[in-house]
């Protein structure tokens, strides 16, 4: 049971990191600013989303894993409103412009 | 672990470098925040949390915000000419160059082991009834020290305040923009909810695990200071009596609980045995509240609106 | 376990890293402020990563206090660029 655990965290903390690979790599090629808000916002959220998912077989205590799953909706709710917002400065500053 | 720490403290000193290079104030201040959030990471690898909590806290919340609002309103109101001269920027530059020098060479040249009282305060520890040896330091060992720094901050506050115009005296500061953006509004409604608890539960673990006062209350004021930026509550008049109480409240009871130590213990400041772990959670209870306003208020400003009558 | 955690954690510290260095060097302020949510998430991740290898329960709370102070800076700083506009308009109330 616990080597079938542990195989779930390796991998799903796996696909986690390379989604924050994947985030930097648009950052990096991704041609207008808002676009690149766009690759860092959706792909680090679901990276950190399935690194979390893969911590939970690794908490001690159901209080613990409790916590990451609160990280996980706070990550969610604030990370995306945050994006919102910055697009939005984009936007305005660009129509000042 | 080496490898990591090594990549950890060459990020560091490259953001540091560029807050120091940018030449625009605004990327400087963004970057600056950054450099807070990345060494609350280092403070974890050093097994220090409660430095790190408090550090994200402070240096990537509060002071952002802080030196982000003084920017704005700075900016626009013309450049004023270089005030220093490249002998002055050199002379500046070559004294922080020693300082480094010097604290470098200190750190270095630290006997070993380094001097120590950490094992004096792990024994100690129990008389308290607390399992965080920081919460123990900052309330009981040395309480003189945390009790004038609160009393610091009040008068940081007093500082800020006295700069309102006398006929804004005892107004309402003004955090609102003009136009609040949507998501704002929804961060504003949605966010606190989650803070509030955050920061309940930093004092709470405050006594047994990294936590505490200082975490909790910056919590806490950076929720107030959403609220009231989007819009959704507007700052309190200085003058409201309320307000006076809680960022006056935790001093008081802290000084008042000193003072009775002479009746009650062995002298100022000092707990009675049995009483000493509620006395500490009392204290860190009213202390907590009047950080986070006087924090809040700090950001909030001087009196900007009229006092209503 | 611990060391392939530890390797994941030193990973996306790289990762971020890089993007960091490309985010920090645009000419668009708000493509600047994108490093701060970058190290809200990527910090957190690593954050809670080195917690679960080295069993220390801190580093999640460190993470939830990173989570959210990374919005709240972004918050601060969208009204840092509109607050200018309303000190514009009250200074252009006064007489």
């Amino acid at each position: 049971m616990s080597a079938l655990l542990d195989t779930a965290t390796v991998v799903l903390v796996s696909v986690g990191a390379l989604l924050f690979l994947a985030g930097a790599l648009g950052l990096l090629r991704f041609p207008d600013t808002l676009s690149r808000l766009h690759a860092i916002s959706k792909a680090d959220n679901l990276g950190l989303g399935l690194i979390l998912l893969g911590l939970l077989p690794q908490s001690a205590s159901i209080a613990g894993g409790l916590k990451l799953v609160c990280i996980w909706l706070l990550a969610q709710l604030s990370a995306a409103t945050a994006s919102q917002l910055l697009a939005r400065a984009v936007h305005r500053d660009r129509t000042e412009r | 672990m080496a490898l990591f720490d090594l990549a950890l403290v060459a990020l560091l000193l490259m953001l540091a470098l560029r807050v120091v290079v940018e030449p625009d104030e605004r990327s400087a201040i963004i970057t600056f925040l950054a450099f807070g959030l990345l060494l609350g990471l280092a403070w974890v690898r050093l097994a220090a949390p409660d430095v790190a909590l408090t550090e994200i806290a402070i240096g990537g919340g509060v002071t952002g915000i802080l030196l982000l609002r003084a920017e704005a309103a700075l900016r626009g109101r013309g450049k004023q000419a270089e005030p220093a001269t490249r002998t002055g920027k050199l002379a500046v530059a070559a004294g922080s160059a020693a300082i480094s020098a010097g604290l470098g060479f200190a750190v270095l040249t630290f006997s070993t082991p380094a001097p120590t009282l950490a094992p004096a305060a792990a024994q100690a520890l129990p008389a308290t009834g607390l399992g965080n040896p920081v919460t123990a330091v900052l309330l009981a060992f040395r309480a003189l020290d945390t009790l004038l720094e609160k009393v610091v901050v009040l008068l940081a506050l007093i500082g800020v305040w006295s700069l309102a115009p006398d006929a804004l005296w005892g107004g309402a500061p003004d955090l609102k923009p003009a136009a609040v953006p949507g998501p704002l509004a929804y961060l504003g409604r949605v966010l606190p909810p989650f803070g509030v608890v955050i920061g309940v539960y930093m004092f709470w673990v405050g006594a047994d695990a990294p936590g505490g006062t200082f975490q909790a209350g910056t919590v806490l004021a950076a929720m107030w200071l959403l609220v009231m930026m989007a819009g959704l509550h507007p700052p309190p008049d200085t003058t409201r009596w309320l307000l006076r109480l809680v960022l006056a409240g935790g001093p008081i009871l802290f000084l008042a609980i000193a003072f009775l130590g002479f009746a009650f213990a062995d002298g100022f400041l000092a707990y009675p045995k049995a009483l000493a772990k509620p006395l500490i959670l009392a204290i860190e209870a009213a202390l907590t509240l009047s950080v986070a306003a006087a924090l809040a208020m700090l950001v909030a400003g001087p009196a900007r609106k009229a006092p209503a009558r | 376990m611990a060391d392939f955690l530890t390797t994941a954690a030193l990973f996306i510290l790289a990762v971020t890293a890089i993007a960091l260095l490309r985010v920090l060097r645009s000419r668009i302020t708000a493509e600047r402020m994108m490093a701060v949510q970058l190290l809200g998430t990527g910090g957190a991740a690593v954050l809670l990563l080195l917690g679960a290898a080295s069993g220390s329960a801190a580093a999640s709370d460190v993470a939830l206090l990173l989570t959210l102070f990374a919005a709240f800076s972004c918050v601060a700083f969208v009204l840092g660029s509109a607050g200018q506009d309303a000190d514009r308009t009250s200074s252009g109330e006064q007489p």
